[in-house]
């Protein structure tokens, strides 16, 4: 199967189908319902700048209202705003990629074990993905903080676990329930047909799965994950209530370095927001696109 | 049993009874098939065709008698089903190509990934393969790219690339357009006059008249006459193949 290697786009998979003739039957069912990513992809892309818009405006609101000037207020957002985004903003980046990086791995075993023939397999793996899928992302990450010791004796070694290594560890937990129903849907969304083909070759269910179906609900299954990225994202600065040093942590320290006066909240929440919604956005857009692309008849 | 030898039937089906949940769809059908045999299944729909092919090579199980094919005991609980289908090519009525290879891919994969098999050889018994199906020229397409009559050719194909003892075609025409009907057929007639052991169930009737060498008619998940195509077709004696033949032909 090597002699074709480039890689065309694959009709009725990758790039609308040639023929209508069936090759699958259509997806007609979506895999999830309306997505947080479809309501932010629906934002018009200048939502930014009215998200920025109390940034720029709030300074001149405050000037008239004390002794707090433009420049004070700009001065002291922007003082912070490089140590706020590298030690802060980039840090609830990295959170969300290692927990997407674990949920994701995790998930994937965990979906897998979902579709598997042996009720010992399925079932757990059923109870957990449910357990996980329901549960507050706060109550999860509040367990894991406190059951989790904060050090592990390793043959001798102690090993001292971190907060922020927890709350990686809390935030995979709900992604790993969900990436774990997106694989069960992607597995069942291609025809029983194509099960009963491979069987009727002597495929084994191993080969089966792995050669016929998983490639087959690869690209289907992209948005979707891509959508609880953006959401795993969004919800990172859940980890300042258990103390760790992301950004909304930080911004309350600096608040507090800068004798706390109340005019600096909107000017610093802002920033946060505007820099989430800079990031998310793009990445809920593409998974429109994505969504699109791949919602072509089977 | 002795050991299966080529005067014994190549499918022996005896008294097969099943059910899906209380719903008896087979009840007590008995054939047999020598080697080299083309056979035809004809009955109205929901008779119980599909699902006696699709129990010959085990893809549904049976609560009663006995199917085996070139000796293998379908019934047997230590059955090998992996082996089983390595003998018993079977080929749908909806295709069922894998839609994310091309076709040259579909139609290797199992000698490579079943039997093992050097990917040159397969390659080239593929290519031959295709030859055989008239499609040389669209090894690298992928089954959207095909229309119906080819993606069924090439699924034949997949099949052949087994070398199987016995060939099940599930209704293979029933979603073609009337057009490429004819090129699925003169690749089954082909197969059969190799030699290929094939067991069809179909609607074409005057296909089956021409090629079969025995006709089955199924109804009610019981066979009510068989015969050659000649006696049965010109000389049926049960009532009810009498009525269906008056409404097919």
């Amino acid at each position: 199967m090597a002699a074709n290697k480039t890689r065309r786009a694959i009709p009725g998979i990758g790039s609308a189908s040639l023929t209508d003739l069936p090759v699958l039957h259509p997806v007609t069912r979506r895999m999830d319902g309306p997505t947080t990513t479809q309501w932010l992809a629906g934002l018009p892309w200048w939502t930014a700048l009215l998200l920025m818009a109390p940034l720029l405006l709030w300074p001149f609101y405050v000037q008239a209202a004390s002794k707090f000037t433009v420049m004070t207020a700009f001065g002291t957002l922007g003082k912070w705003i490089p140590f706020l985004f590298i030690s802060g903003f980039l840090f609830n980046i990295l959170i969300s990629m290692f927990a997407m990086l674990f949920g994701t791995l995790a998930g994937a075993a965990l979906g897998l074990g979902q579709v598997s023939k042996f009720g010992v397999i399925r079932r757990p793996a059923w109870f957990i993905t449910q357990l996980f899928r329901n549960s507050p992302w706060l109550v999860i990450l509040f367990i894991v903080l406190l059951a989790l010791p904060f050090e592990i004796v390793v043959f001798g070694y102690i090993i001292s676990i971190p907060d922020w290594m927890k709350a990686v560890f809390g935030l995979s937990l709900p992604i790993m329930a969900n990436i774990s129903e997106i694989v069960r849907g992607a597995v069942q969304s291609v025809p029983t047909a194509q099960w009963e083909a491979s069987e009727s070759l002597a495929f084994t269910r191993r080969q089966t799965m792995w050669r016929i179906i998983l490639p087959q609900c690869f690209k289907r299954m992209i948005p979707s994950w891509m959508n609880w990225y953006a959401i795993l994202t969004m919800a990172t600065p859940l980890c300042s209530l258990l103390g760790v040093e992301e950004i909304i942590t930080l911004s309350r320290q600096a608040m507090e370095a800068e004798n706390n006066h109340p005019e600096l909240l909107v000017p610093f929440y802002s920033f946060a927001l505007a820099l989430f919604f800079i990031y998310c956005y793009p990445i809920a857009r593409i998974t429109i696109a994505l969504e699109r692309r791949h919602a072509v008849k089977l | 049993m002795a050991k299966w030898t080529e005067k014994d039937p190549i499918v022996l089906i005896k008294d097969v009874h099943k059910y899906f949940g209380d719903l008896q769809v087979l009840k007590g059908v008995s054939m047999e098939v020598m080697k080299g045999e083309v056979v035809c299944i004809i009955g109205p729909s929901g008779s119980g065709k599909s699902t006696l092919i699709r129990c010959v090579n085990a893809l549904n199980d049976i609560q009663g008698g006995v199917i085996k094919v070139r000796g293998i005991d379908l019934t047997d609980p230590k059955l090998d089903k992996l082996a089983l289908r390595r003998r018993v090519g079977m080929v749908f009525q909806q295709y069922n190509l894998f839609p994310h290879k091309t076709a040259i891919e579909n139609i290797m994969m199992a000698p490579m990934l079943v039997l093992k098999e050097k990917e040159e050889d397969v390659r080239q018994h593929a290519r031959q393969l295709m030859k055989k199906v008239r499609l040389e020229d669209k090894e690298n397409a992928y089954p959207g790219e095909l229309s119906g009559g080819q993606q069924q050719r090439v699924a034949i194909a997949r099949s052949l690339a087994m070398s199987p003892d016995v060939m099940l075609f599930d209704e293979v025409t029933a979603a073609l357009d009337p057009e490429t009907v004819k090129e699925v057929l003169v690749t089954i007639k082909d197969l059969a006059q190799e030699g290929m052991t094939c067991i069809l169930v179909t609607h074409e009737m005057g296909f089956a008249r021409e090629i079969a060498d025995h006709i089955y008619f199924t109804d009610n998940g019981v066979i009510v006459e068989h015969g050659s195509p000649k006696t049965f077709f010109d000389d049926a004696k049960d009532p009810r193949t009498k009525e269906f033949l008056s409404q097919i032909l």
